[in-house]
Parts: structure tokens; sequence; C-alpha cells
């Protein structure tokens, strides 16, 4: 019997402003991307993943980066950078969008917020700085690019976010999915994101680390509200057919080959504007032409879950893909998967096969996402 | 349950009284994997050697690899964690258990840990 998981925590890991809370409320800690974070706290990420589809989960995600760029029409010039359409925000409308590469390859997807005075924009933790020295190095001088290191970010997600976070402040239950605010919640001051991880209606809030733990500790007093580690993070975004950076998307895949087309502005693809992001010229060919290979959301029959790495093959035992996520989806009770395959294997039902221990497995391509979708679009 | 032996593979093995040896994972085994979503057991009938890897039980994070710590003859697996894996999370010794030997020779057995020597190993492990 290997148990995969490690006990021992290596000294050099950081800590979130949430870490002490994590260790009161008996978390399992993991290093994750050089933070120490909790993967799962006493009920277990089955149970942390199925209270946070029926009531809400609150999540530390603080060791994503959150950055700041400000500078005269900063929306314009961080617009060439990436591929979404950045000058159509309006104040405290958030985007999801992509940092390409010349190769079209995608260097990170993040979320940009248009805030009154310049962009909010949150970043994976694993690219963080990468992403601060990449978007400093092209901006240049004029613009000041701040890695937010003083702030945490929490994440409430689920069906009774809303009403927990109107308890406090019966404005923030009036954002709409992908719209933000600054408020405050009981005399914290918050930036709220309406937007999450999980498929679910939720929320990112950012507070500074000096009131982090306060904040958590408000919205754990909530009967609906527990904790939820990285563990149900993971199978929560997985059955909402959401990517991970460094798994389903890298600096080798492309937007549409990752399925992320709706992620190209749409001026870009209907040519009504001109394209100069890095890559562009190859990412709209593929946009107009199709691509080799594409993510596809991947159902594997029976119960066991087919994980990261598992080559697909076609009926004739031929390789025509790799998994890229995989695991076990609490909601749906089965196994799930993300995989990238031969775009002719990509249409939805087409019946593929995985060996795993010399046993071949069935699985089918599947609809995504494989749970719907609740976000609060009024 | 004093009567269990113990490997540092974290796998438990009882003498029934029928001379055959039921094998399954600790509780620290089952605590480290978490929710247990499945486990593949080896068909009855087969036979196995120590140090072959026997089931494999998957969770919803990790997945891990039991090898049998004895050899003799798998006479019988554990049918009910085909649809309820999660007893090896909630009952890991008594009906969360994998599969049942018949031994080639109980001398194995001997060499393995007692309760308080699995406990005092578990100790170094932290």
């Amino acid at each position: 019997m290997c148990a995969t998981t490690t006990r021992a925590e290596p000294a050099s890991l950081q800590h979130t402003a949430l870490y002490s809370l994590h260790q009161s409320l008996d978390a399992k800690i993991v290093p994750f991307t050089g933070y120490a974070l909790p993967v799962q706290y006493s009920e277990g990420i089955k149970a942390e993943h199925l209270h946070t589809r029926t009531h809400a989960g609150l999540f530390d995600v603080s060791h994503m980066g959150q950055i700041s760029i400000q500078g005269e029409a900063v929306e314009k010039s961080f617009e060439a950078l990436v591929t979404g359409d950045l000058t159509a925000l309006q104040d405290y409308q958030q985007r999801y969008t992509l940092l390409t590469n010349p190769e079209g390859g995608i260097i990170d997807d993040l979320m940009v917020t248009k805030m009154p005075d310049g962009l909010f924009v949150v970043v994976n933790a694993a690219c963080k700085d990468g992403d601060y020295q990449h978007i400093k190095k092209v901006l240049g001088k004029d613009y000041q690019v701040e890695l937010l290191n003083e702030r945490a970010l929490l994440a409430l997600q689920g069906p009774d976010a809303s009403a927990v976070l109107a308890g406090h402040n019966s404005d923030i239950a009036q954002l709409a999915f992908m719209n933000a605010g600054r408020f405050q919640i009981d005399g914290i001051e918050c930036i709220i994101n309406r937007c999450g991880y999980t498929g679910e209606d939720g929320f990112e809030i950012s507070v500074n680390n000096s009131d982090a733990e306060g904040l958590a500790k408000l919205l754990l007093e909530h009967d609906e509200v527990k904790p939820v580690g990285l563990g149900a993070r993971d199978s929560l975004r997985l059955e909402a057919g959401l990517c991970l950076y460094g798994h389903d998307i890298d600096e080798t895949t492309t937007p549409i080959e990752a399925n992320l087309r709706w992620a190209v502005a749409m001026k870009y693809r209907n040519e009504s504007a001109e394209a100069n992001f890095p890559g562009a010229d190859k990412i709209l060919h593929q946009a107009k032409e199709g691509t080799e290979k594409l993510l596809v959301g991947l159902k594997p029959e029976g119960k066991m879950p087919i994980r990261e790495g598992s080559l697909v093959l076609n009926q004739k035992n031929v390789e025509i893909g790799h998994v890229t996520s995989g695991g076990f989806g609490p909601s749906i009770g089965g196994p799930v998967a993300l995989g990238y395959v031969s775009s002719e294997y990509a249409a939805v039902g087409t019946e593929l096969h995985v060996e795993i221990r010399n046993r071949s497995h069935t699985m089918r391509v599947a609809d995504l996402p494989f749970v719907l979708h609740q976000y609060y679009k009024p | 349950m004093s009567d269990l032996k113990y490997t540092e593979e974290h796998e438990w093995l009882r003498l029934e009284q029928d001379g055959s040896v039921t094998v399954g994972i600790t509780d620290y085994a089952q605590e480290q994997l978490g929710d247990v979503v499945y486990v593949e057991l080896p068909p009855a009938g087969s036979t196995v050697s120590a140090g072959d890897e026997a089931a494999v039980v998957e969770s919803v994070k990790a997945a891990g690899e039991v090898k049998s710590p004895i050899s003799g003859e798998i006479i019988a697996v554990n049918e009910k964690l085909s649809d309820e894996p999660e007893l090896v999370n909630s009952q890991p010794t008594e009906d969360g258990w994998f599969f049942k030997i018949k031994p080639d020779s109980t001398e194995e057995l001997e060499s393995l840990m007692s309760e308080p020597d699995y406990n005092e190993f578990l100790d170094t492990l932290n």
C-alpha cells in the first residue's frame, strides 16, 4: 500500500494569511505551488465538494497572484498581450482571458477586472512571478505593474454564497456574474468579483492580509459555510469543465485547441478589429480552419477514475490523445476527465479506450460541462 | 484487535480459524488516501507471491496499490467493495477487507508487525 500524500512539510513553503486558521480547523496541509495549503479538512474531499454544490464552501486561494496595472489607457495597452476584448469593458466588469506567446500557446489564463483606476488581474499561483515580469517588460516604464502580495484571496462558492454575503451587505447580492465592486463586510474593505472556479454561483473576495482571518471567521460562523480545500476545488472545477493551467492548457496548447474559442474576442474572429496579440495569426487561422487536436470531456464507463497522463486509444488501439485531468466527480458519482484527442475523434459520444494495468477501459467523449453552471445572470 | 498483523506498506492481515488469511488496508492508510471511490480486486482462484500487486485502491485524489504481503491462493474477494468502496474508509479492518488468501505457509506471517510494533512504526512517520 503506497499512500501518495506527504506529511512532512518543507520549511521553505510560504504561508497564506489563513495558515493558522487552517491548522485550527484540522486541515491536512500539503505543499502546492510553493505554499502550504489545505488539501482537505476533517470531513474530506467528497463531503466538502457536495457541501459546496448544495450550500457554500469557503476556499483560501491566496496563493494566486493579484496584480494591479495602472497607466494611460491601460486596457488598450494590456489588450495587446491577451486574446480578449478589454476595451469593451465598463468599470467593474470582469473578463476571463489568456496571455499568449508568439506561437499561440497559452502563457497563463487570468481574470481581468476594469477598475476606475486601472486593471485588477488575478493569475495562477505557479505563473504569477513570470506573468508579472512579462507584463512589466511588455508594457514598459509608462505603466505601474504591482504584484499585490499584501492581499489575500478568499472564494465563497455555492448556492448559499449570495445570501450569506447579503446578510453582511445586501449590495453584494446585486452583482451579476463577472461583475465586481468595492464593498465593506462588517467594516472590512473588500474587492469582490462574482465569479469562481466551481461552476456554482459564487464570489472571490480580495482583502488585505491583516483582514483575511477576521473575514474568514465571520463567514465560517454561518451554518451554510464550511471550509473547503484544494482537493474539492479540483473535483469541482473538473466537473464544471474548467481548465487547469499546467495540465489542460500550457505554452504548447492554443486557445482553439483548448476549446477556449469563446475567450478569443469576437471582434478578432469576425475581423472587425485588427488582432495584434502574440500568436494572433496562428490562433485566428485555427479558429477558421480547425485544429489537429481538441480538448474534450471524457466520461469513463464504470467507476474507476482515469488519471492525467493516460493515453487515449481508438477502436483499433492506436494512440489518438491523452488525458490531461482526471478524477472522481462526487456530484456525478463517477469518474470524469478532460483530455486532448485528434479532432476526428472529438464528436460527443465517440467511443474511446484507455489501457490501465493491462486492462482496457471504455470511455466516451462527453458534453461539457459535466455539471451545469449555476452562474447568476439576472 | 490484537490478532491483526501489519506491514510497513500499511496492510493488515488476520489469520482466520479455517487457516485462511484476510487482508485489508489500515486505518492510517485509508486516512492518508481519503475518500475511496474504487477498488480493483484480484480474480478469486489466482495465485500470488509475496510482493506481487494484488489490488488497486483509488481515492478522489490518489491511487495506491496493495501488494500481497504473503504467498498463496486468493480464495475470496470482498465483492461488496465494488458498490460500496467507502467501506474501506468507514470500516477498514472489518467490512472494508480486500481479499482472503490460503497461504502457502503461515511462516511469512510471523515476521510481520504486531499492533504495538505497527503503532511505533507509525510514530516514526510523523
